[in-house]
């Protein structure tokens, strides 16, 4: 009796991982996660359809259209300013959230607590750095962001209302920026904080009241300290996202951004 | 399928009725009309047109692109209207009336891959340089804050030195609120002021000059403020007492 032995050669790990990768493409789960006309998708081919496909099929949408102007994607006009502005906010974001495990914002541990971020945790200074550097940059780029906005005319008709929103979140930069200074809660961050609140005071009518409830007292104090945590890691970030999300979906309904010039 | 009413069918018979009494007529005035798709008082509408120049009914030139097949019911015998068709021209919509058409197309580009590809290398080149300046430069700690140690100069941050150099000059409300507010409402109100609709340049000197008179009239405060002011917030040269100055 002749014993048939099956004649395929046995598969190599390439070829294993190979048949894996096409499965695990194909499998439910797979395309549950990434919907038709995704690049992630098996068989995803190059074409006008499935451009239009990755766009609108995705999250993406709700920041894109499916096509946008030709000269809008010429890096010499926008620099990148405003995109770049919003992902430095989203690094920010980020950074902060990791700096929030390690701090406590009362006058007796934040600075030591910021001390032993940056000795014993690790990636702790370079985090720190990171959202140092991140936000002195941010307050750079959104400001360089509204003069190129005024040097093209951007602001003028359909855009005056984004222009007044891109103001306040000018405001907001600069606020979110100014309340994470003191945080550290060392001579720099006291002494430059106390050189601004004293600016302040001096609003007319309600400038010692605005002092008082920004300050949590007459002076800065253990309270102020945790006054501005709350408004550096919840509301200014809060208010701002709003802002954010009428900023970009007015940059859609008034045509796209402007120009050729 | 889809079932055809009857009274569509009723009228359906009628016009057939209709045609077969009228080709008799038609018959005789030449085979031009019979040929055509186009109904014989259409045409004869577009010739009256074209002859008399400038027409008040040009929009019958070309009903006959307007038309679009109708389902031919599977089988059944389909009324003919004049000319042999067996559809009527209903109304023309004409194009913008209810889409918004655009008279002078835009050059556009898909947004993948053109414009997702530019955004993803800005945002790793950025990445990138705020990575590698934060592995070479530290974020200044000072000794802890100490109420009794007032540090000489005490300095805002940067963005606000601009300010704080104002108040050499001016009284605290004027320099500290009154001017900087005053600078801010402007430029919220700047579309609104701004009456000039050109974006081009050349239309544009004094606003632009206006601007860039403003932020360098900034941008100079903080420089001064910055690096030109020493001990007691009192004028210095950088090169000559060193940087009073932390970020």
């Amino acid at each position: 009796m002749a014993s048939t032995i099956e004649e395929k050669p046995r598969l190599t790990l390439k070829e294993r991982g190979a048949a894996l990768g096409q499965s695990l493409l194909g499998s439910q789960a797979w395309n549950s996660i990434f919907r038709p006309g995704s690049i992630f998708r098996k068989g995803y081919t190059d074409s006008p359809r499935n451009r239009s496909y990755v766009i609108m099929n995705s999250v993406l949408y709700h920041l894109h259209p499916v096509k946008v102007k030709r000269h809008a994607v010429k890096v010499s006009y926008t620099l990148c300013l405003g995109g770049l502005s919003f992902f430095l906010f989203i690094l920010l974001t980020v950074t902060g959230i990791f700096l929030m495990f390690f701090y406590r914002p009362t006058a007796a541990d934040a600075w030591q607590d910021i001390q032993s971020l940056q000795t014993s945790v690790t990636f702790g200074l370079m985090v720190r750095n990171m959202h140092r550097w991140g936000a002195h940059l941010m307050v750079l780029s959104v400001f360089l962001h509204m003069a190129r906005v005024f040097y093209h005319g951007a602001y003028k008709a359909p855009r005056e209302f984004n222009w007044v929103i891109g103001v306040i979140l000018l405001t907001l930069t600069l606020l979110l920026s100014f309340t994470g200074y003191l945080l550290p809660w060392d001579q720099l961050a006291l002494w430059a904080v106390a050189v601004g609140t004293n600016m302040m005071g001096y609003s007319p009518v309600i400038g010692s009241q605005v002092r008082f409830v920004l300050l949590g007292g007459t002076e800065i104090g253990a309270e102020t300290l945790l006054r501005w945590y709350v408004l550096h890691v919840l509301l200014f970030p809060f208010v701002t996202v709003i802002f954010l999300a009428i900023h970009f979906w007015r940059v859609r309904k008034d045509g796209g951004i402007s120009g050729p010039l | 399928m889809t079932e055809i009413p009857e009274h569509l069918l009723k009228r359906a018979q009628a016009a057939r009725d209709k045609a077969a009494a009228e080709s008799g007529a038609s018959a005789t005035e030449g085979g031009e009309a019979t040929d055509s798709r186009i109904p014989a008082h259409l045409l004869e509408r577009s010739k009256a047109a074209k002859a008399g120049a400038s027409g008040g009914v040009a929009v019958a030139d070309r009903p006959a692109t307007a038309v679009v097949a109708a389902p031919a019911a599977g089988g059944l015998p389909t009324g003919a209207g004049p000319g042999g068709h067996t559809q009527r021209l209903l109304t023309v919509v004409k194009s913008g009336s209810i889409q918004d058409v655009k008279a002078v197309p835009v050059d556009k580009v898909h947004t993948w891959p053109h414009l997702l590809g530019i955004e993803f290398v800005a945002s790793l080149a950025c990445t990138a340089f705020l990575f590698m300046f934060s592995w070479f430069v530290n974020a200044p700690l000072l000794r802890a804050a100490n109420f009794n140690q007032t540090p000489n100069p005490s300095k805002a941050p940067w963005y606000f030195l601009g300010l704080q150099e104002l108040l050499t000059m001016f009284h605290p409300m004027i320099a500290g609120v009154t001017l900087p507010g005053m600078g801010l409402i402007a430029l919220m109100f700047a579309p609104y002021m701004d009456r000039n609709p050109s974006n081009k340049p050349e239309d544009r000197k004094f606003m632009t000059s206006l601007m860039t008179v403003h932020l360098m009239f900034w941008a100079v405060l903080v420089i001064i403020g910055s690096f030109f002011r020493g001990p007691g917030f009192n004028f210095t040269f950088p090169w000559r007492d060193g940087i009073f100055f932390e970020l």
